[in-house]
């Protein structure tokens, strides 16, 4: 065992008094409640609000299963004869127990049962709540802030990021196609049909790095942008006169090509600009794929790192073997494409989130055609 | 000869009996039928061995031996898609979550409401609105039959969401399961698109800046939207672009109101159904549901084979 129980019981404490104080200074920050009631209350926000609970039940459920095969894992890892007469799951059997069950009535009882249940929570959902029912479409008047339902909202906030034709068009197409090609470029032949982390840290990080940056695109698209898409904290009225003083700038501008500087050569300003912005991109899929080799050969990484210099330094420099194993198992193909749509969704969506938020900066490439 | 014979015979004998008359007869008569009937009866009371549940039930289901059982699966239409045994640790509701389930039951309950909704509501601008207001008033349990098609089709969003993340977590999509996955990823994006299309239909202010909203991205799109890179270059215009054809038009109105019904009550479901059949018909081909499985280990990892 790597981690020894009496401090997984004071990490526990600490992350519970975290979250405490955490959200005793938001309570204490919030300044209209009747707002944030309106925006949870809202009919169409109900389902976004569930995944606010159900994501982390789910999340718990599948990790707290993943722990409990880990641990027979090391156990059978250790012990060669163990390994070959024990059924090798946590469920448990005994050798007179058949190891299948007739599915009438063993399964079909079970979705019997979940049919009747869903349709309860169906019928005390729709005698409850409303479906919303606005005024009577009208083209002239727009409603202030416009909304997609609550799954595209995430769509919706990413226009703050990139221009329509990234976050609406490619964006969708990479992530619907990058989903695709999951199980091609995953090689590693473990973990097929049981929970697991060790065997699958590296794969299971990833996919839920991007499923959680859906969901929280989305809460912000929900619960943080008001009128005319302007960011009001959770607790902050959304005032309809706000107006807010932001600076766009491109990052070349930041650099110096501008045409005060290009004064004497104003034609050779797009062009410029076009291969400046083109060497960033470049460079960002170079160092991002960097970082992805990086990180996709380290071991488990634990949150005791951050306060100790020393094992941080530790941890990132050497490579886990059994990560070397795994990459040694995967074709250059399915490296390069893994590494393409990692650093062009995964990577490229916060970093532009951050340069967009942090530094105000709205194109990194411009170009007579297009900008990103 | 024999006709004239029986009824002389029964000249006589109403001749012999005239005193006894008819009603005595026919209380004898009825006597014979009641007790017949009674025999009769008897049968019905299992109703499993009459000849009507016979024809529909092909199989007797009465014992709970292997055979029946299996056969309870095999032989039933509604059934057959499943196996007849299953991993006795499949059963669990932690490992599946049953979301996989849920989500196609949801399908059912979205494809009932929704052909019950088609009753009241016409897809045009000029009623489309006071239909849902019809809806919501006049028609009873209507407002139920909406709310209850609306909410289905946000919490089927939801569950088609969690079926994926599990399927990740147990690594299910792993061989030989790859190509199951990417129908899997084509249905979530057909349940996301029959939810939008579904949107626009109630043509309230909700809808229509929605659609307006998602739609203006068509604009950008690459090469096939006006606004989008190299678009105006390859000569599209708001008049032929990727968008006009979404919205049959310009501006969302009439025929994307049309259209957005046939996508949503037609042309949806029917490649959804397809794509369904197919799903569930690989779950089966590559082997069933994937777990729980045998943990492997390690030590066991063999490297990929050379073709």
């Amino acid at each position: 065992m790597e981690s020894p129980k009496p401090n997984s019981r004071r990490n526990k404490l600490i992350g519970l008094i975290v979250a405490v104080v955490l959200v005793g200074l938001w309570v204490y920050s919030v300044q209209d409640w009747h707002q944030i009631w309106k925006i949870v209350s809202a009919p169409d926000n109900v389902p976004i609000v569930a995944m606010l609970f159900l994501v982390p039940f789910f999340t718990w459920l599948g990790v707290k299963q993943a722990k409990s095969n880990d641990n027979l894992i090391v156990e059978l890892e250790g012990d060669a004869k163990l390994a070959k007469t024990h059924h090798r799951k946590v469920e448990p059997w005994r050798p007179g127990w058949a190891k299948e069950l007739h599915v009438w009535p063993y399964l079909v009882r079970v979705e019997f049962l979940a049919a009747v249940i869903v349709t309860v929570i169906l019928y005390v959902w729709s005698i409850a709540l409303n479906a919303p029912l606005e005024e009577p479409a009208n083209p002239n008047l727009t409603m202030n802030p416009s909304k997609a339902p609550w799954y595209f909202l995430g769509l919706q906030e990413m226009l703050v990021y990139f221009d329509p034709w990234i976050a609406g068009v490619v964006m969708p197409s990479i992530i619907m196609i990058g989903l695709m090609v999951f199980p091609y470029v995953d090689s590693n032949p473990l973990g097929n049909g049981y929970y697991t982390l060790r065997q699958r840290r590296f794969a299971v990080n990833m996919f839920s790095w991007g499923f959680l940056m859906w969901i929280l695109l989305i809460v912000i698209g929900t619960f943080i942008r008001g009128p005319g898409w302007i960011w009001f904290w959770p607790g902050q009225t959304w005032d309809h006169n706000t107006v807010v003083f932001d600076r766009n700038r491109d990052l070349h501008e930041i650099l110096g090509v501008t045409p005060e500087n290009f004064a004497n050569h104003l034609s050779l300003l797009p062009w410029v600009r076009g291969i400046f912005g083109f060497l960033v991109v470049s460079g960002f899929f170079i160092l991002g794929g960097l970082f992805f080799h990086w990180l996709m050969r380290k071991g488990p990484f634990r949150f005791s790192y951050l306060i100790s210099p020393k094992r941080f330094w530790a941890w990132a420099k050497l490579p886990d073997p059994f990560e070397l194993k795994l990459l040694a198992n995967t074709s250059i193909l399915q490296y390069m494409t893994f590494q393409f749509f990692a650093v062009s969704v995964l990577l490229a969506m916060p970093v532009k989130l951050f340069l967009r938020l942090v530094f105000t900066i709205k194109y990194v490439w411009v170009t007579p055609w297009f900008n990103v | 000869m024999a006709d004239q014979k029986d009824q002389k015979e029964t000249q006589q004998l109403t001749g012999e009996k005239a005193n006894v008359g008819l009603v005595e007869r026919a209380k004898e008569t009825a006597a014979a039928l009641k007790d017949r009937a009674l025999e009769e009866a008897k049968d019905y009371k299992d109703p499993q061995q009459t000849q009507v549940w016979k024809s529909i039930f092909r199989v007797s289901h009465q014992r709970s031996d292997p055979r029946n059982r299996s056969l309870a699966i095999l032989s039933n239409v509604f059934l057959h898609l499943h196996p007849a045994k299953i991993n006795r640790d499949a059963v669990r509701y932690q490992y599946t979550w049953g979301m996989g389930g849920i989500t196609f039951y949801l399908f059912i309950v979205l494809t009932f409401t929704g052909v019950l909704l088609m009753f009241y509501y016409h897809p045009t601008k000029i009623q489309a609105f006071a239909d849902i207001l019809y809806l919501e008033h006049d028609v009873p349990f209507g407002k139920l039959l909406r709310n209850m098609h609306r909410w289905a089709a946000h919490l089927m969003v939801i569950t088609t969401w969690l079926h994926m993340f599990r399927v990740v977590l147990t690594g299910s999509y792993k061989k030989p399961r790859e190509f199951n996955w990417c129908v899997g990823v084509v249905l979530l994006v057909l349940t996301l698109l029959l939810s939008f299309t579904g949107y626009l239909l109630p043509d309230d202010q909700l809808g229509f800046w929605a659609v307006t909203v998602g739609t203006n991205m068509a604009r950008a799109t690459p090469m096939f939207g006006n606004e989008g890179p190299f678009g105006p270059q390859l000569g599209l215009t708001p008049y032929n672009d990727v968008r006009f054809g979404l919205l049959g038009g310009s501006i969302v109105d009439a025929n994307a109101l049309l259209r957005a019904y046939i996508w949503h009550c037609i042309g949806i479901p029917l490649v959804a159904s397809i794509f369904m059949a197919v799903h569930f018909w690989r779950i089966r081909k590559d082997g069933g549901i994937s777990g729980p499985a045998p943990v492997m280990l390690e030590s066991e990892m063999r490297p990929p084979k050379k073709k």
